[in-house]
């Protein structure tokens, strides 16, 4: 294929202009992850090493050997066991409010709106909660949390994919001779299947970036990587090798549930029905 | 096959009553056409049916046996939906095995079923597909081989054909009436289209404001109907409707005309409505006799349909539809003398209710 000239110079052009703004976002990400690589002389040289003579692994090392790594696994189990929790009960209210229309029309305006409280305002009360129930640095006493955080926002999106799905559908379902509880699992999970993916990462991503309740509701049992991000920030010196490498860790299982359900993220992609 | 009873059925939506006293009896293997216009209640009625809706007051009985209290799943229905309500995720073949599944048949089973349903309904080749992947009138026949496939003691169809088009329709429709024949189940059709109830009815029950207006065979309904409604409900071109007098075993015209009583106007008088179907106006070739009238027609429409010609013409002020052979008129403006078939006229009282019905 042979291009027209103008058209060869208008993409090129444009070509160019997407390299640029390639360049702007991603080079933050590459400057972090190459310093995790790099040797203390590396990252203090002047003039910056814009690349590594070679790749190095004693950053990482470090971590896994004093320990430090193992903050990111809390997070991995903390955010995952929570979001588990907080899609399993989340949707079960959500089909509840969009069918059976329970606790009326302003309940789910309700629950929602408890997400809106800026989580610094009640972090005393939780934290003398927390204290009395003796859950302060514990794995159960974040799950519990970060799962009472996202129900409301799980509840939330899922009715709206919940109410998506036609009756028609549901009522097939219960005359071939299923059951409520059947129909919830064999009808409307499948059917809510895109927004089950998309609503479970942003439940995830929330409870792995959570600050505030996690450096003030835990000691050094079970704490989470981006609090242990900021035990690298020191009074006479930075550690600037472990923040990049921590940060590292902690970016590639975003990544990698981000990546692997990208697809979901797009809201457009929702099976609906089939009509005529 | 099974058969179902009604009795004294009431149904309430918070104080809104859609269902206002349904009796109701369908005798086994007998195709029952719901038909009645836009919110009359036809869909509320089959859906308590299904069980999908509560019965306010009143029984339902399948096969003797009182279902109100019980669950959709036991009463062993199948039903199809207006919107074919077919799972996306699913392929055909599961689609169809859906209820199989449900109730949990053994797999050679739901093979063989699956099968025998896809070759009755012509559907075999579709059955790797994904519903997306089939047309309007293919996934139609996927989901009637859904209600087909199991063992069920009653069909119910809500307005199965509405979303089809005109021709495709037209097949579907004797494809439904064969399968009946070849089944031989029990059947609840719902429609808001005559044409449909017409052809495909053993029994139409013509449903009326949460009421039953008429129920029976369709040209009994057709041909007798009780009130003015079920008349202008039924047929097409639409039953004329004229303002009479009836006096001394004369009808008088807004216009002055007059025609001779059908018999079943023996004893009346007073205010009517003339109900002739547009098919029972001829053009005249004698003098009016006992039996026969005589109207003088000014045309002022003619619209041919190939074998026969819509020709209207105006009795006071209202319009009056004639359906004759094709070339009887050739155009507008032209008198006409019409003959009518009293016999086959019906008067109806100020109330819509049909002189002489039963
Ligand atoms: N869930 C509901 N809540 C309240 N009113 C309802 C409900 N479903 C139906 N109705 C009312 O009950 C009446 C009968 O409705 P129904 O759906 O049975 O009509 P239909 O004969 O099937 O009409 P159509 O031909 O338009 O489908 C209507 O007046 C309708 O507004
Ligand atoms: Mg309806």
């Amino acid at each position: 294929m042979r291009l027209h000239p103008e058209r060869g110079l208008g993409l090129s052009l444009r070509l160019v202009l997407a390299l640029a703004v390639l360049v702007f976002f991603l080079f933050p990400i590459y400057w972090l992850a190459i310093i995790a690589f790099k040797t203390p002389e590396e990252i203090f040289a002047y003039p910056p090493v814009w690349v590594p003579e070679n790749i190095q692994f004693a950053n990482f090392l470090v971590l896994f050997k004093d320990g430090d790594a193992e903050t990111v696994f809390n997070s991995l189990f903390i955010a995952g066991v929570s979001t588990v929790f907080a899609m399993l009960l989340g949707t079960m209210c959500a089909y509840s409010i969009a069918r059976y229309r329970t606790g009326g029309n302003l309940f789910s305006d309700w629950i929602i709106s408890n997400r809106m409280i800026p989580p610094i305002v009640i972090v005393f009360p939780v934290f003398l909660l927390f204290v009395t129930l003796g859950l302060v640095d514990t794995y159960t006493g974040l799950i519990l949390l970060y799962t009472a955080f996202n129900l409301p926002y799980v509840i939330w999106m899922m009715k709206g994919y919940v109410q998506d799905v036609p009756l028609e559908l549901e009522e097939a379902a219960l005359v071939d001779g299923l059951n409520r509880w059947q129909v919830f699992v064999k009808v409307v999970l499948p059917m809510v299947r895109g927004g089950l993916f998309a609503t479970a990462v942003f439940t995830f991503v929330f409870a792995w970036n959570e600050f505030i309740f996690a450096l003030i509701l835990t000691r050094n049992e079970v704490t989470t990587f981006p609090v242990q991000v900021t035990h690298y920030f020191g009074g006479q010196s930075n550690f600037w090798a472990k923040i990049a490498a921590m940060s590292m860790l902690g970016t590639v299982p975003i990544f990698i549930v981000v990546a692997f359900l990208q697809r979901y993220l797009v809201r457009g992609i929702s099976l609906g029905a089939v009509k005529g | 096959m099974s058969r179902l009873d009604i009795q004294g059925l009431h149904k309430f939506y918070g104080s809104m009553e859609a269902l206002k006293g349904i009796d109701l009896t369908v005798p086994e293997g007998e195709f029952c056409v719901f038909v009645g216009p836009s919110g009359c209640g036809k869909s509320t009625l089959l859906r308590t049916i299904a069980g999908l809706e509560e019965v306010t007051r009143g029984t339902i009985a399948i096969d003797g046996e009182v279902v109100n209290h019980q669950r959709p799943r036991d009463r062993n229905i199948a039903m199809v939906f207006q919107n074919y309500a077919l799972y996306p995720y699913l392929s055909v073949f599961e689609n169809i095995a859906f209820g199989l599944r449900a109730r949990k048949a053994p797999e050679a089973e739901v093979k063989r079923r699956v099968g025998e349903a896809a070759e009755m309904l012509g559907i075999t080749a579709l059955l790797g597909r994904q519903p997306r992947q089939l047309s309007g009138g293919q996934r139609q026949r996927v989901a009637i081989g859904r209600a087909v496939v199991r063992d069920a003691r009653l069909f119910l169809f809500d307005e199965p054909l509405s979303n089809l088009d005109a021709q495709l329709r037209d097949g579907m429709r004797a494809e439904i009436k064969r399968l009946h024949h070849e089944i031989g189940k029990t059947t609840i059709y719902v429609t808001h289209d005559q044409i449909e109830a017409m052809t495909l009815a053993d029994r139409i029950v013509l449903l009326r404001d949460g009421r039953i207006e008429q129920q029976g065979p369709p040209l009994e309904l057709f041909e007798q109907p009780k009130t003015q409604f079920v008349a202008g409900f039924l047929g097409s071109p639409q039953m004329n409707f004229l303002p009479v007098t009836l006096e001394g075993g004369a009808i008088r015209l807004a216009d002055g005309q007059t025609l001779p009583a059908p018999p079943a106007a023996t004893g009346a008088s007073g205010p009517m409505t003339l109900g002739i179907r547009p098919e029972h106006l001829s053009r005249s070739t004698g003098e009016a006799g006992p039996t026969t009238g005589r109207l003088d027609a000014l045309i002022d429409l003619v619209q041919p349909t190939g074998t026969r010609t819509y020709t209207q013409f105006r009795i006071g002020d209202v319009e009056v539809t004639a359906e004759l052979p094709a070339h009887t008129v050739e155009r507008p403006g032209a008198r006409l003398p019409l003959s009518v078939d009293m016999a086959r006229t019906t008067l109806f009282t100020a109330d819509g209710r049909a002189l002489g019905a039963r």
